[in-house]
């Protein structure tokens, strides 16, 4: 559940920055905006120890946010997750936004509606691929194993989730019980899946 | 002074000119037939006076007032005095009651009573354009005639000043564009002046007073519809 719990709020988090800055990017016209889509595709690999290594210089006692003491803690690894899937949410809510064509923008606007209105109208006809972006980044910070490890610490009933406590059973030689979590790792995933199948489907 | 003027009106995208110094005036309550074939500017046009597109020269004046090259809240104030309806209509994932009543959601009518006769106003409207009781269909499952005639409802629910139609009847079998005919001679007269871009020569004459005709993006003729003779 704490993996969940995690995972969920850094999703929300992100997907409360990624959706409206993606709407700007998208809708903005500016210099370098092709250059700035190239950069943030090319964060969707970022590999999750690096995005944990710069969180930890941010929120380390000396870093620049070292006295909101968020470093292992829930709320530290929340953050981490959620500036490691914002790169992939910003992207897919981009091209989502984009494949809705102008002609539903020229009717929204020339019905009156304003730029804000525009703006969400087009949220709304691509609502399906926006969901379909925070549900892949929920995905993403749930399997990652990175940030979760050094932002959190891997604290035993409290920051230790389903990856780094796979990741220490299997240093310890428990093989068993890492396969039951990594069953039960998979099986939420393919329960993200099958509800981003049916979002799509519909 | 005319309702609507339009100045040496010119748009280039890139190095292609689309419309060269276009002139023409619409009064309140008449229909401007605006005519000629496929790529002669007549969509460019109606998004310029639309306010949709910024023109490369010239100038747009409504009510003597230029609009053209304002701000977008100016614009936007007389965008909403009219309505648009495009040659390929397209609807909003919505029903057709959320279609229809989407011009008047976005200026603002969100209280009971007035979401009350907003109701009503649905109602009527498609009862208008032949398609009462269609209030809680999906806009996207109708058929493309059908499409056409909420995009007009869309625009008629507004009452707008100037109503732009760009092959309001296209799409339409026979029948139905009589109907959307005999709506539009109807709105002869009223306080609502509309343009009616169409390749229909016959359309034009039957509804409208005047005829501009438009080819290679030059107004090639304007005059009364029963002086004007295709060029082409």
């Amino acid at each position: 559940m704490r993996s969940i719990f995690i995972s969920l709020s850094s999703a929300a988090l992100a997907g409360i920055i990624c959706i409206p800055v993606g709407g700007i990017i998208e809708f903005r016209e500016f210099w370098g905006k092709r250059a700035l889509i190239n950069l943030i595709q090319t964060f969707y690999s970022l590999p999750t120890v690096t995005v944990g290594l710069l969180v930890f210089l941010l929120i380390s006692r000396s870093g620049p946010l070292g006295f909101l003491n968020l470093l292992f803690s829930q709320s530290g690894m929340i953050l981490g997750q959620a500036i490691l899937v914002c790169p992939i949410m910003i992207g897919l809510t981009i091209t989502a936004l984009g494949s809705v064509g102008s002609q539903i923008r020229d009717t929204a606007k020339s019905l009156g509606a304003t730029e804000m209105q525009i703006i969400i109208t087009v949220i709304k006809e691509a609502r399906v691929a926006v969901i379909a972006a925070v549900l892949l980044g929920f995905g993403r910070a749930l399997s990652e194993v990175g940030v979760a490890m050094m932002i959190g610490g891997n604290i035993r009933g409290y920051t230790r989730v389903l990856t780094t406590s796979i990741a220490l059973e299997t240093s310890m030689g428990n093989l068993e019980l890492s396969m039951a979590l990594g069953i039960i790792l998979i099986s939420i995933s393919l329960g993200i899946n099958l509800l981003l199948n049916r979002f799509q489907g519909k | 002074m005319a309702f609507l003027e339009v100045r040496s009106l010119s748009k280039s995208i890139g190095p292609a000119k689309i419309l060269h110094e276009i002139n023409l005036t619409v009064e309140r309550g008449e229909i401007l037939g605006l005519i000629g074939p496929t790529g002669s500017g007549k969509t460019t046009l109606l998004r310029l006076i639309n306010l949709l597109d910024e023109p490369s020269a010239g100038s747009i004046l409504f009510d003597g007032r230029k609009v053209s090259g304002r701000q977008e809240k100016e614009a936007l104030a007389t965008r909403r005095k009219m309505a648009m309806v495009f040659q390929k209509p397209v609807m909003f994932k919505a029903s057709v009651e959320e279609n229809v009543s989407y011009g008047l959601r976005m200026r603002g009518r969100q209280k009971r009573h007035e979401k009350i006769s907003m109701n009503a106003m649905v109602k009527e409207v498609l009862e208008i354009v032949g398609l009462s009781g269609y209030e809680s269909r999906d806009a996207n499952t109708l058929s493309g005639g059908e499409m056409q005639r909420i995009a007009l409802a869309r625009a008629l629910i507004l009452q707008p000043e100037l109503l732009l139609l760009d092959e309001p009847t296209a799409n339409l079998d026979p029948r139905s564009a009589a109907s959307i005919d005999s709506l539009l001679r109807s709105l002869a007269g009223s306080r609502t002046a509309v343009i009616l871009a169409t390749h229909n020569m016959e359309q034009c004459r039957k509804l409208a007073r005047r005829v501009a005709v438009l080819q290679a993006g030059r107004l090639a003729a304007l005059g009364k519809s029963e002086e004007i003779t295709m060029p082409w």
